[in-house]
């Protein structure tokens, strides 16, 4: 960065990370990544599917997006996020429709923008991206037209916004508002996590009191401190104290990498039981973006326990969901919304 | 043939540690007196260089032009006249070409086009083992004859040790120079970014420091204590300055080269998922870019190259971990290495030479200099000349660039090679 004179908009440069996730009223616009993005738009994001979370039960849907189309446009496999996608856009009265792309048909030829042209033809407003690749969304956003928004549902090992948010949403409801006074662990596979990186610029971004990530050091990226976490090998010592405990799901090819010995020893000193549980506040409550291994990285008895709120963290994700569709899509939100319940 | 006289300008001749304002004169294509005029020489052509620099004709120790094999990205006319207008009178071709450079015939092939585009010549290297891959010595003997200037196995592994090993001894036997591009592939597998904040905070996959240099302690202790020739190319981390360092000092023969975008960038500049930066070895950290400067500074790494990997848009158009790697480097190689002198980090005479007569000395060619009785390969360069570079203006096939919109000081204004004008700035 030492000998840059200018950098000129017109050539094949991206824009920056965060600028590019803003309107220039300062909101939102796509939604990418946490990173770079103030509380005050995490706190309207949860405020905004606060006032969505009634819209479940009493109201089966408002008219906020009616007459705009929402693509899902999958590269992954993914059958819950993206049916979570498909709720949130039909209760905002969107017209959804769903494609799933397998990466071996875009390798035959098509490249990823060829799609995007093709998809845009077609009048689309959103497009809701996983990819297994890191930046993927952040590419799409920087290629669609400008009328389009983009909703990043997963790439690679970067980011997944709306799961850290649905996360964040959760924390709140069970915790409180003030998210200074809680001291919150994610335990295991934080090296190939996208959940892990977003959760970390959330609770960060929402001042909390200590982020801790806990897991053996082939699973742990390097200088991962630098994003504001205090690191720990020993699942005990990780979860000490803790008001909130994320554990991730492990996937089973991490034992081929010679990444673990087996799964087996892994539960024995990373999984979470009731016992261990025991170490945590009392108070503490249990999360997990699914899908669960059981006795892999928790213990049924656990994961169906008292202090889990893994099924409510799904119910959350459809409000939250809504939020940001609706925030990026649908102008005066909470306007909108107030009309439809009078 | 065309006699010519270039008069007044400033001669930087780090070989013949030349630095001062006279005349050349060309003649027969070689370069006939500097200074003084031989004897009955009458110049057809004169060219006032006052104010300008003369250095030189540039030496690039890699540059992948892409034919054969990979048309659709570049071919060797369109960048050796690219090279041209930088000042490179002398390109040198890894063998990693589509067939490799195994056999005699693709030798001949691409000397054949280089010839016939008439721009900077171009050398090869020979494949080290049959197809790369890494299991056969290739014939390096008959490689050298048909005119290959040293072998190389790229970034393409030597699972067995023992190949390696007798590769070394074999080329070794022929006086032939090994050319080393370190890069363990399994400690890389994958991998697109170098491992450190920035890979770990976007998801992408690491390279470790020890992709790199873990293969070159090895190399270094296969040699040790023979007089066998190793080139390490395209050094990225602070600790493979300090292995070659080590093993200079112990008397081995050993040189290095540093690609010009290391000197310039680091790990900061892929944050925002700019695949133009995704090069390998990858963009490190800050503190290894300032170690590569000094490293150049104090001659631990003799020269500096373009790695020059010229791609078509798409290959760059896709999120960064599917994208190609490379930066199609040649027409920022010169601008680069000036822009180092101009902050101070390089002397003007370092910076010449480790473009020039280094590289050359790499390649055990008779170029990069301008003592009389050799080929006249030189460019001339407008020191105070301000421009910025766009990649629009690229002639290279490729525009693949993170340099586009820099400002730069210092332009070529005139190539000459072989005694020809083959470029000039209008």
């Amino acid at each position: 960065m030492v000998n840059k004179a200018t950098r000129p908009t017109d050539d094949l440069l991206g824009q920056d990370l965060w600028n590019i996730q803003l309107d220039e009223q300062g909101q939102l616009k796509h939604f990418l990544t946490i990173e770079g993005l103030g509380s005050n738009i995490l706190k309207q994001i949860l405020d905004t599917a606060e006032s969505f979370a009634g819209v479940n039960a009493s109201v089966k849907k408002v008219p906020i997006l009616r007459g705009k189309t929402i693509v899902n446009l999958f590269f992954e496999a993914s059958t819950r996020t993206r049916t979570t996608f498909e709720l949130a856009a039909k209760r905002l009265s969107a017209d959804v429709l769903n494609m799933n792309i397998s990466v071996s048909a875009t390798s035959k030829g098509e490249t990823l923008l060829d799609t995007l042209r093709n998809l845009e033809a077609m009048q689309a407003d959103m497009f809701v991206v996983r990819h297994a690749d890191s930046g993927t969304a952040h590419f799409i956003a920087n290629h669609v037209a400008p009328h389009v928004r983009v909703l990043n549902a997963g790439d690679g090992q970067h980011a997944h916004p709306t799961q850290a948010m649905l996360d964040m949403f959760t924390i709140r409801r069970k915790k409180g508002a003030d998210f200074g006074k809680l001291r919150v662990a994610i335990v295991g596979d934080i090296l190939h996590s996208r959940v892990a990186r977003s959760q970390i610029h959330a609770l960060n971004t929402l001042n909390t009191g200590e982020v801790r990530v806990v897991g053996p050091k082939t699973l742990i990226p390097k200088d991962i401190e630098a994003m504001g976490v205090t690191v720990f090998h020993d699942m005990q010592q990780g979860i000490q104290d803790a008001d909130v405990v994320i554990m991730l799901r492990l996937q089973k090819e991490r034992m081929q990498g010679g990444l673990l010995p087996s799964e087996q020893e892994y539960f024995e000193l990373y999984g979470l039981t009731e016992e261990r549980l025991k170490g945590a506040k009392a108070d503490a409550i249990v999360m997990h973006p699914g899908p669960i291994n059981r006795g892999v990285e928790i213990e049924s008895s656990v994961a169906d326990g008292p202090q889990s709120v893994i099924l409510n963290q799904v119910t959350y994700g459809i409000a939250v969901r809504m939020a940001v569709m609706a925030m990026t899509l649908g102008g005066n939100v909470s306007k909108a919304n107030q009309e439809d319940a009078s | 043939m065309t006699n010519i006289l270039i008069k007044n300008a400033r001669v930087i001749d780090p070989k013949n540690q030349l630095d001062e304002v006279t005349d050349i004169y060309i003649s027969k294509q070689r370069i006939a007196g500097v200074g003084a005029a031989p004897t009955n020489f009458t110049a057809d052509e004169t060219i006032d260089a006052n104010g300008l620099w003369l250095i030189p004709g540039i030496v690039d120790l890699s540059a992948r032009l892409r034919e054969p094999g990979l048309e659709q990205k570049a071919n060797i006319k369109t960048e050796a006249r690219a090279a041209a207008s930088a000042g490179i009178t002398t390109l040198c071709v890894p063998p990693d070409t589509d067939p490799v450079i195994d056999e005699p015939a693709v030798v001949e092939l691409i000397h054949h086009k280089a010839k016939q585009a008439k721009q900077s010549q171009v050398v090869t290297l020979g494949a080290l083992t049959a197809g790369l891959k890494g299991k056969q010595l290739s014939e390096m003997a008959t490689l050298k004859k048909a005119g290959c200037v040293g072998i190389s196995n790229c970034k393409n592994t030597i699972d067995n040790t023992q190949i390696l090993h007798r590769a070394f001894q074999y080329a070794s036997t022929h006086n032939i120079t090994v050319f080393i591009e370190a890069h363990e592939p399994h400690l890389s597998a994958n991998g697109c970014a170098h491992e450190g904040p920035i890979a770990s905070r976007l998801g992408l996959t690491p390279i470790p420091y020890a992709a790199e240099t873990a293969p070159i302690a090895q190399v270094l202790e296969l040699i040790r204590g023979t007089d066998i020739r190793v080139h390490f190319g395209r050094l990225s981390c602070a600790r493979s300055i300090e292995l070659i360092n080590e093993a200079k000092a112990s008397g081995l023969q050993v040189t290095a080269d540093v690609a010009a975008h290391q000197l310039h960038l680091t790990e900061m500049d892929i944050s925002s998922f700019n695949s133009q930066c995704h090069v390998m070895p990858p963009l490190r950290s800050q503190r290894d870019m300032q170690a590569l400067r000094r490293g150049v500074a104090n001659g631990a790494i003799n020269s500096i190259c373009s790695d020059h990997q010229p791609h078509e848009l798409d290959a760059k158009q896709a999120p960064f971990p599917a994208t190609e790697s490379g930066i199609s480097g040649v027409e920022t190689l010169l601008p680069l290495t000036l822009k180092l002198v101009d902050n101070g980090q390089l002397s003007l005479n370092t910076a010449i030479a480790s473009i020039t007569c280094n590289s050359a000395a790499i390649l055990g060619l008779d170029v990069g200099h301008l003592s009389v009785g050799s080929t006249a390969n030189l460019c001339l360069i407008d020191p105070e000349k301000e421009w910025v570079f766009h990649s629009a203006d690229m002639l290279s096939h490729g525009k693949n660039t993170p340099f586009s919109g820099w400002n730069f000081k210092g332009k070529v204004t005139q190539t000459i090679i072989n005694g020809r004008t083959i470029y000039i700035d209008k």
